[in-house]
C-alpha cells in the first residue's frame, strides 16, 4: 500500500479529470517535461543513491522513528489547516496526535497516538485554499520540489513558514533535520519508483494523471463531488 | 435390486441437495447488497493473503493464478479496458480487444503483486451505502484500516443483468486515485501515435521486460 501512496505524491484539483485534452490541465507540458526530466537526472545522481545508502546502513526502527517524527511535526501544520477548514473533528484529532506522541511518544519518535486509534488528517495549505474555494490552476513541475499546481506553488512560502523543522534557530541542526526529512521521505518511494518504471507507459503523464487525481481528492477529503466516469465506456 | 434403488435414491437426494444449494446459492448472490459483496469479497482476499506466504511475498504467477480464480469473475474487465482505451476502443477488432483486455490486465496484476507485500494486521471497513433502490451503478467506499492513516479504498459496481447475477466492479479507487483514468491519456497518445496495434504492442513488451525483473 505504501507502494500506492507515494505514487500519489502530493497536489491539485481541476473540475475534470477525465477532459480528453491534457492540454487543459497542463498548458506547460513543454517547460514540465523538461523540469521533469532534470528532477529525475537528479534523483538519479543525487538523491536515490543517497537513500538506497539510508535503508541499508539504518535499521528499520531508527527508519521507522525519523518516519514518526517529521510525522507528528506534520501533524502540528495539519492540526492549524484543520482548523482553517472549520474541520473540528479533525482538528481536535490531529490536536491530540500531537500532544500524545510529542510527550509520550518522546519527541514524536513513537507513534503511540496511531495504536490509540488517532487517525491522521493530513491538510496542507494549498488544501485549505482548495477548501475555501481557489482553482488548483494548471499542473506545475518544481525544480527539485515535482508535481505541483499553480495554487499549491503559491501556497508552498506558507506552508515552508508551518514547517516546524524549518523553524530551528541553530543553522547546522536545521538544514540536517531538513535533509533528513528529504532522504527519509524519498527511501519511503524507493519501491514505488522502481514499480512505475514498471506500470507506466509514459512516466511524466502517469505521475501527472496521479498526481491530479490524487490532490483533487485530498482536497475534497476522499470525495470529490465530480467522481472521474466512464463516459467513453463502450462494452461492445 | 434394493441397493441399485437405494443408491439411486441417494444420487437423487444429493441432486436435489445440490439443486437447493444452487438456488440458494443465486438468491444469495442477488440479495445481497453491494457493500456487502464488497466487505465479502476484500475480507476473504485478505485473509487469503494473510495465511499465504507466496502471495504475501509477491510472487507474480501465484497471484496472477489467484487473480483469475478469485477476482476476475467479479470484474467487468472489458467495461475496466474500453474505458481505458477510451474511443480507439471501437475500432478495435475482437481479437485487439481481446489482446488488449489480457496485456492490460497482467499489467495491473504487477500493481498488486508490490501492494500485498505491504499487506500485515489491516481490516478492512465500508463506508455506508449512499444509493437508492433500484441503482444498477453504486459507488462503493471503503477504507483499509491498520496504519496512521486509513487508505481509501473505492469501488464502482454494476448490477448485472439477469436474476441472481449480482455485481461486478468496473473502476477502484486507490487512495483518490481511480484505476482506469490513471491509463486513459498514456492509452490515448499511444493509440493517437501508433494505432491501437502500437498500444498493443508497447503493453505487451512492456509485460515481458517486467517479467525479465
Amino acid at each position: 500500500m505504501r507502494m500506492l501512496l507515494s505514487l500519489c505524491l502530493a497536489v491539485l484539483a481541476t473540475g475534470c479529470a477525465t477532459a480528453p485534452a491534457s492540454a487543459s490541465r497542463d498548458p506547460f507540458e513543454g517547460f514540465n517535461r523538461k523540469v521533469y526530466q532534470f528532477n529525475e537526472t537528479v534523483d538519479e545522481a543525487v538523491l536515490k543513491p543517497v537513500a538506497q545508502t539510508y535503508q541499508k546502513v539504518t535499521p528499520q526502527p531508527v527508519r521507522t522513528g525519523v518516519q514518526n517524527f517529521f510525522g507528528n511535526l506534520s501533524d502540528v501544520w495539519s492540526t492549524v489547516n484543520n482548523a482553517l477548514q472549520l474541520k473540528p473533528a479533525q482538528t481536535a484529532e490531529s490536536f491530540f496526535r500531537v500532544l500524545i506522541n510529542s510527550t509520550l511518544g518522546l519527541y514524536g519518535v513513537l507513534d503511540v497516538a496511531t495504536e490509540l486509534k488517532l487517525e491522521r488528517h493530513t491538510e496542507d495549505f494549498g488544501q485549505t485554499l482548495g477548501y475555501w474555494g481557489v482553482p488548483s490552476g494548471p499542473y506545475v513541475v518544481l525544480p527539485l520540489l515535482g508535481p505541483s499546481t499553480l495554487r499549491d506553488t503559491a501556497s508552498l512560502p506558507v506552508d515552508t513558514q508551518g514547517n516546524l523543522a524549518r523553524q530551528v534557530d541553530h543553522v547546522p541542526t536545521r538544514n540536517s533535520l531538513l535533509a533528513t526529512s528529504v532522504v527519509d521521505k524519498r527511501a519511503r518511494y524507493l519501491s514505488a519508483g522502481d514499480r512505475l518504471d514498471e506500470l507506466a507507459l509514459d512516466k511524466y503523464i502517469f505521475v501527472r494523471d496521479v498526481f491530479l487525481q490524487k490532490r483533487l481528492s485530498e482536497v475534497w477529503d476522499g470525495d470529490p463531488p465530480q467522481a472521474p466516469e466512464n463516459q467513453d465506456a463502450d462494452p461492445q | 435390486m434394493t441397493s441399485w434403488i437405494h443408491g439411486f435414491q441417494n444420487s437423487l437426494q444429493r441432486l436435489l441437495v445440490c439443486m437447493v444449494c444452487v438456488v440458494s446459492g443465486l438468491a444469495h448472490a442477488a440479495d445481497e447488497a453491494p457493500d456487502a459483496f464488497i466487505k465479502r469479497l476484500s475480507t476473504e482476499m485478505l485473509d487469503l493473503v494473510k495465511t499465504d506466504p507466496a502471495l504475501k511475498n509477491g510472487d507474480v504467477q501465484r497471484i496472477n493464478n489467484m487473480v483469475d480464480a478469485r477476482v476476475m469473475p467479479h470484474l467487468n474487465f472489458q467495461r475496466m479496458t474500453a474505458a481505458a482505451v477510451g474511443p480507439g476502443w471501437r475500432q478495435a477488432t475482437p481479437e485487439q480487444k481481446a489482446r488488449l483486455q489480457d496485456e492490460f490486465k497482467l499489467l495491473l496484476v504487477r500493481t498488486y503483486s508490490g501492494a500485498l507485500t505491504q499487506i500485515k494486521d489491516h481490516t478492512i471497513a465500508v463506508k455506508p451505502l449512499r444509493s437508492a433502490e433500484g441503482d444498477v451503478e453504486v459507488l462503493v467506499r471503503s477504507e483499509i484500516r491498520g496504519g496512521p492513516e486509513p487508505i481509501q479504498l473505492d469501488y464502482r459496481l454494476e448490477k448485472t443483468p439477469g436474476q441472481g447475477a449480482g455485481w461486478k466492479i468496473f473502476n477502484l479507487n486507490v487512495m483518490g486515485v481511480w484505476l482506469v483514468d490513471t491509463y486513459r491519456s498514456q492509452f490515448a497518445q499511444e493509440i493517437n501515435a501508433k494505432g491501437v496495434d502500437g498500444l498493443i504492442v508497447t503493453l505487451a513488451e512492456r509485460n515481458k521486460s517486467n517479467a525479465r525483473k
